[in-house]
């Protein structure tokens, strides 16, 4: 059920009969599994997750505090949905898409309890330009006119799903509020800009198609070493401070997506604020308009209610799913799965169900998949292909990746950037281990790093791969005997790969140059590290002993790459001067 | 208010009535034992036939004859300014000797979440003069920075000495009138008699008490009642920040004394437990505290947390340090080498982190070289460290003179911008400057973190040699 809609008291009420926590059981109660029923004298919003003879187990998406047995459960008689619309974009919601500055305005600073607000604005007037004309022939899923959402962003009105379409009858152009008829068909059915559909259910599509480009995050470990897909998947594992937040936050900003959906689940008030605070004013780097004129924030943070917290990542994924109908790219973040997953652990043990692993239900690892599985590059029933790519955070206790959450959610994604706690701890961010991570998706999108950046893309790469490979071996014997002990061309390829660690690999996220780093950018920088080290090798085996090419004056200069603003001159320069003074050695 | 005297079970910290009326969930409860004692207690779940209540000062002395009453609210803390300078038990209630407290309002100590739209983030530095927190994990206003310590260590004398010195600097400076002095509420669970003395003593001393509120739940204190406490000094805190605009430091100790009473009124539940026994909502639970940090818009005040925890068995890894670290912003870690050592305060930079640090920090708010240099010092200090494994085993001959210059700076590191002692207030200039000198020990080029014009600005030409000459 969708809070724009009035309630129907039916006689399908019930009784509460007992309250515990976020778990409440009602008695009498005609319910379906599901549904959305409103609790006792205030009205707060639950949904339907057992159902026992007469018994039904309703999970409460607000604080219980004297709720007491007796009191009366209205029953609405429809799943948890979302209201899709224009208006979604550059707006912030809780875990049941409450728009939060609504509930601002409606009960201060502090979130009280037993507020409604409809998730797009039912007053407002769009203006509605029509893509087709009395006579066409619509089917679900078609579009029937675009409606100028924000700046960035066109929102195309489209037949619902479920609508059987036929002829159109009359269709204008105007001005409209999402609730007023922009189009008839000859089947009787109306077409407004809103449209409501159950967060649960995955919004059809004709087709999965597999994923070749890459979705352009401007990290160079992810776009060089460990690239997503549009319409992949990716986990981002990591202790507590090892930069989960930071990634996603970078990945949300940057990441080359026509729409983005940050949910920022059970984690802290404090880093939404931030993104409330920081979105509208960073430019987005592909249209230059306000980060947030294609975003949509979720915010359900770790002392908002549980039951809220596990609706969260639906209703982010449905809202995606919708832009997705209308041929965007999106990319939907989630920080952190692990606490959708403990809210779901909280609700099983409220109910006692019988426990998996570490006390997480049975049916995690089939969330899991569920979820992950709404992610892809699509063809849609109105012949536009759109992509949704997820990206989840995982925070496993104690950092150990062993742990449920991270073991079933790398059963299903492709892409793994795994965090490392001693990397943040030395302070080279994004603390993304790269022994550890993989992409599954390399080979698959090196033809268009190829065809769009370089030729040598996927051979440069290789070598850096290796060059990174060698050097962790190396370390261990480093550890036992100290690197003087090592011969000179180990000694070299540990210097070269610490430019890579230290000049390619590291990137500042809050160093206006650097936090963006195009895919040009990022090939380049390498190829002057690899110039480094093509010319010290051949130096080497001229007989100039290491601590001479090391110490050329050219070399610290790999370092200011990144923080250099025109970077394809001071990268040019620099490869021209390594070289230059290296051969001046012999 | 309905009274039974129908107690069907007790069990542990549970007492189970049949009621005919319908109670409210996390409704307050009074038990009178046959001999007259009053117990307090909450209803921790209501059903049409029974109500489990959970009782905070312990259920001797109960029997099935006792008689339960239901106040018919939520358990209250009532608030007014008057309440600095006063010392309460855990419940709340006044333990000084002091007059009755007259409130002015009672507060729901569940207390609301704070609507992200209405926060403001929190960027503005508080200068604590511990070297180790204020250069390179800086707090914030509005953050909630715990301290993660283990049995034995001096986590009390840092909290203290944070307590005492911070300040706001610039504020300081408009209206210095002490406004930018920090009102502490400190919730003390579970804590020894000897350990809270220590923090009374320290107030009075200092004449901190005058702008603090006290509540103290003692070790043999009941330890349901622990759950109580930090809710109490939070609504406190709130209150004095949102309504009547004061700054205020909230100290929380030990945040592990609080879990494990979680734990045990879970297992008293029959709950199926989480890791290490510890209940599956304990995320939730904790959040619930420390989210209640933070600043929000148009209000004048703030609330900021250092809440403290001592890691069983120095293990980071541990549910109660781990969900910690997963909610609040960052951590200061104390290290038992660097105790044993005698460094005061034994911070371990390294495992420490402040996450609202980078925008606290920078041109106009501390200095423009700020945040390059703390980068520098840690990735310094990280490949010092790296580089004393190697020396145990290959010694100090066998590595080079790069080697041996970072092994120089992690002892000078630990000596001279570690150890400060817990009466040395130092300004942030005066922090920055002793990083310079430290860093003044590498050649230009390896301070690859900070920006060339800085270290034409800060860096010390002749520290190089001088090193050399003390180093031996």
């Amino acid at each position: 059920m969708s809070q724009a809609q009035d309630i129907d008291i039916d006689d399908a009420d019930g009784v509460i009969e007992s309250v515990s926590g976020p778990v409440v059981v009602a008695t009498d109660l005609g319910a379906r599994m599901n549904d959305v029923v409103y609790v006792g004298d205030e009205g707060l919003m639950g949904e339907v997750i057992e159902i026992e003879g007469n018994l039904t187990t309703i999970q409460v998406y607000e604080e219980t505090s004297a709720v007491a047995p007796g009191e009366p459960v209205v029953n609405t008689g429809e799943p948890l949905s979302v209201d899709l619309g224009p208006g979604m974009l550059d707006t912030i919601y809780d875990g049941v898409q409450r728009p939060l500055d609504v509930l601002e305005e409606q009960m201060g600073a502090f979130l009280d309890r037993g507020v409604d607000a409809p998730g797009i604005d039912l007053e407002k007037e769009w203006e509605f330009t029509p893509e087709v004309a009395v006579g066409d022939e619509l089917e679900a899923g078609d579009v029937v006119g675009i409606v100028p959402e924000t700046e960035s962003i066109d929102h195309k009105v489209l037949v619902p799903p479920n609508y059987d379409g036929g002829e159109v009858e009359s269709v204008e152009e105007g001005s409209f509020t999402v609730t007023d008829t922009v189009a008839t068909l000859d089947s009787g059915e109306e077409i407004t800009m809103r449209q409501e559909w159950p967060v649960r259910k995955a919004r059809p599509t004709v087709d999965k198609q597999t994923p070749t480009t890459p979705l352009v995050s401007g990290q160079r470990i992810l776009d060089g070493l460990f690239p997503l897909a549009k319409g992949g998947t990716a986990a981002i594992p990591g202790p507590f401070g090892s930069g989960k937040t930071v990634t996603q936050q970078s990945l949300a900003k940057f990441a080359d997506a026509d729409i983005v959906v940050y949910i920022g689940c059970g984690e802290r008030g404090n880093e939404m604020t931030e993104v409330i605070e920081d979105f509208p004013e960073l430019p987005d780097p592909q249209t230059g308009n306000p980060l947030m004129s294609r975003t949509c924030l979720i915010a359900n943070t770790s002392n908002m209610p549980v039951a809220a917290r596990e609706s969260c990542v639906y209703t982010g994924i449905t809202i995606a799913e919708h832009y997705r109908d209308m041929g965007y790219d999106v990319a939907l973040m989630a920080d952190s799965t692990s606490r959708w997953a403990e809210a779901m652990r909280e609700i099983s043990s409220r109910l006692e169900e019988m426990p998996g692993e570490e006390g997480y239900p049975a049916y995690l690892a089939a969330r899991l998949s569920g979820f992950y599985e709404r992610a892809g590059y699509f063809e849609n029933f109105n012949g536009s292909e759109g992509s949704i790519s997820v990206i989840g955070a995982v925070s496993p206790p104690g950092g150990d990746f062993s742990e449920p959450v991270t073991q079933n959610t790398l059963r299903i994604v492709k892409t793994f950037w795994a965090l490392d706690a001693d990397l943040a701890e030395r302070r080279h961010f994004p603390a993304i281990n790269w022994n550890e991570s993989y992409s599954l998706y390399r080979e698959q999108l090196d033809p268009w790093f190829v065809d769009n950046i370089d030729d040598d893309w996927a051979d440069t790469r290789q070598w850096a791969v290796d060059t990174l490979d060698e050097e962790d071996e190396l370390q261990e014997i480093v550890q036992l005997v100290g690197k003087d002990a090592l011969p000179e061309d180990q000694q070299l390829t540990l210097e070269v790969a610490r430019y890579l660690r230290e000049a390619w690999l590291q990137q500042n996220a809050f160093h206006d140059e650097d936090r963006y780093c195009p895919p040009e950018k990022t090939f380049l920088m390498l190829t002057a590290i690899k110039t480094f080290n093509d010319e010290g090798f051949k130096a080497l085996d001229a007989g100039v002993p290491v601590p001479e090419i090391t110490s050329v004056e050219a070399a610290p200069k790999l370092n200011r790459m990144g923080t250099a603003s025109e970077y394809e001159e001071y990268i040019a320069d620099l490869k021209e001067e390594l070289a230059a003074q290296l051969r001046d050695l012999y | 208010m309905k009274e039974f005297q129908t107690i069907s079970e007790i069990s542990g910290p549970l007492v189970f009535v049949e009621t005919e009326e319908p109670i409210g969930y996390d409704e307050m409860v009074e038990i009178e034992t046959p001999n007259g004692d009053v117990r307090r207690g909450q209803v921790l779940e209501s059903t049409s036939d029974f109500v489990a209540v959970q009782v905070f000062e312990g259920t001797d002395g109960i029997d099935r004859q006792s008689s339960v009453r239901f106040l018919g609210e939520t358990l209250k803390m009532p608030v007014t300014e008057d309440l600095l300078g006063r010392v309460l038990d855990g419940s709340g209630r006044p333990i000084d000797g002091g007059p009755e407290i007259v409130p002015d309002e009672r507060r729901d100590i569940v207390g609301a979440a704070i609507n992200p739209t209405a926060r403001e983030y929190p960027e503005e530095f508080i200068q604590t003069g511990v070297s180790s927190i204020d250069g390179m994990n800086t707090l914030v206003r509005g953050q909630k920075l715990p301290i993660f310590s283990a049995s034995g260590l001096p986590h009390n004398e840092l909290a203290l000495q944070v307590a005492r010195q911070a300040t706001v600097p610039e504020d300081a400076a408009d209206d210095g009138d002490g406004g930018s002095e920090f009102a502490v509420v400190f919730g003390a669970m579970g804590i020894t008699a000897e350990e809270a003395n220590e923090f009374m003593d320290d107030f009075e001393r200092t004449g901190a008490l005058e702008r603090s509120v006290v509540f103290t739940n003692l070790a043999d204190d009941p330890a349901v009642e622990r759950t109580v406490t930090p809710r109490m000094a939070l609504t406190t805190a709130e209150y004095l920040a949102f309504d009547k605009g004061y700054h205020v430091l909230v100290i929380l100790t030990d945040m592990t004394n609080y879990c494990e009473a979680l734990r045990e009124i879970g297992a008293a539940r029959e709950e199926v437990p989480g890791r290490r026994g510890y209940p599956g909502y304990m995320y939730t639970d904790l959040a619930t505290l420390y989210e209640r940090a933070g600043r929000i818009e148009g209000r004048e005040g703030s609330v900021t947390q250092i809440p403290i925890l001592t890691m069983p068995g120095d293990d980071d890894t541990h549910p109660i340090p781990d969900l910690t670290g997963y909610i609040t912003e960052g951590q200061i870690m104390m290290d038992r080498d660097l105790n044993s050592q005698g460094y005061q305060p034994p911070v371990n930079v390294l495992p420490s982190l402040s996450r609202l640090m980078d925008d606290g920090i920078g041109e106009g708010l501390t200095r423009a070289d700020h945040s390059g240099v703390s980068d520098q010092l840690y990735a310094a200090y990280a490949e010092g460290e790296d580089l004393r494994d190697l020396v145990n085993i290959v010694g100090r001959e066998a590595l080079d003179e790069r080697d041996n210059r970072y092994l120089d700076f992690a002892e000078r590191f630990e000596q001279e911008f570690v150890d400060q002692g817990y009466d040395t207030d130092r300004e942030i200039e005066d922090t920055l400057d002793i990083a310079w000198e430290l860093l003044s020990m590498f050649p230009k080029s390896e301070l690859n973190r900070v920006d060339e014009e800085e270290i034409e600005k800060y860096y010390l030409e002749d520290e190089s040699e001088t090193v050399e000459a003390t180093a031996d």
